[in-house]
């Protein structure tokens, strides 16, 4: 059943990614997303037939760090983009000229 | 599966639930953050104790406050007054229940080769190093890299830039 919670989460990660209109929001749901996968890594590494041999959880741990600068870089184009734009309403951005 | 599983998992899935449909964009921000703690729960649970830690430190310590910093920063905390959903909500909640549906109907249909009930793997932190230096050295130089390109990128790119004075 692990797996099946994973994809609940990615299910909803993607859904308030494609339906919120704050753009911190979607990076939220886009971190849910990354975690839920995760969490299936784990999963089939603790339960696949070489736990020992640590594979699944090495890709999580790198993961896990990859995801970290995501957000440290999509936090700081967020916060670019107020300074610029003066809102991070998603729908309000719809052109790519400055 | 224990009900400990089960408990969790419910915990993970309405932190999630409740980050993504609160109107409080600072509410989002604690939900989120009890989202990742039930993740690192569960890691525990599944006998991971180092990616739960580490899951601890990174997300439930760092990206969090990111999170609530970037809030801050740009007013997000302010509801606004046509609502939080996007025009295309309904698209986008189509889509990911498409990729649900999907996904769902895979793992129901799959056949029941998993869990191998082997016994619990003992994974010490040294082992864990060993594996680092060793086997996966050059992903973590890669990692080490990347990290290092994108502390200097994030301070790049939200650098204010003073108007130079004539």
């Amino acid at each position: 059943m692990t797996p099946l919670a994973g994809y609940l989460l990615v299910s909803i990660g993607l859904a308030g990614a494609l339906t919120r209109r704050n753009a911190i929001l979607v990076l939220i749901g886009i971190e849910l997303m990354l975690n839920a996968a995760n969490l299936n890594l784990i999963a089939f590494w603790r339960y696949g037939p070489h736990p020992e041999s640590l594979t699944g959880m090495m890709f999580a741990i790198f993961s896990i760090a990859v995801a970290a600068a995501e957000a440290a870089v999509g936090l700081g184009l967020v916060i670019q983009i107020h300074r610029h734009a003066k809102t991070t309403d998603l729908d309000a951005m719809n052109r790519m000229k400055g | 599966m224990s009900i400990v599983f089960y408990l969790l998992a419910a915990l993970t899935v309405a932190g999630g639930l409740a980050a993504m449909l609160l109107r409080n964009t600072v509410h989002c921000a604690l939900a989120l953050t009890v989202a990742f703690a039930g993740l690192a729960l569960l890691f525990l649970n599944l006998d991971a104790q180092f990616a739960g830690f580490a899951q601890i430190l990174v997300y439930i310590g760092a990206v969090a406050i990111l999170v609530v910093f970037a809030i801050l920063l740009t007013r997000g905390s302010e509801t606004p007054k046509d609502g939080v959903f996007s025009r295309s909500w309904l698209a986008g909640l189509a889509i990911a229940a498409a990729v649900f549906a999907v996904l769902g109907w895979a793992v129901l249909q799959s056949v029941r080769v998993l869990p191998h009930e082997t016994a619990v793997p003992v994974v010490t932190v040294q082992q864990i190093g060993v594996a680092l230096v060793g086997r996966y050295v050059l992903p973590l130089e890669i990692v080490a890299v990347l990290l290092t390109a994108a502390l200097i990128g994030a301070v790049i790119v939200a650098m204010h830039e003073k108007e130079e004075h004539k």
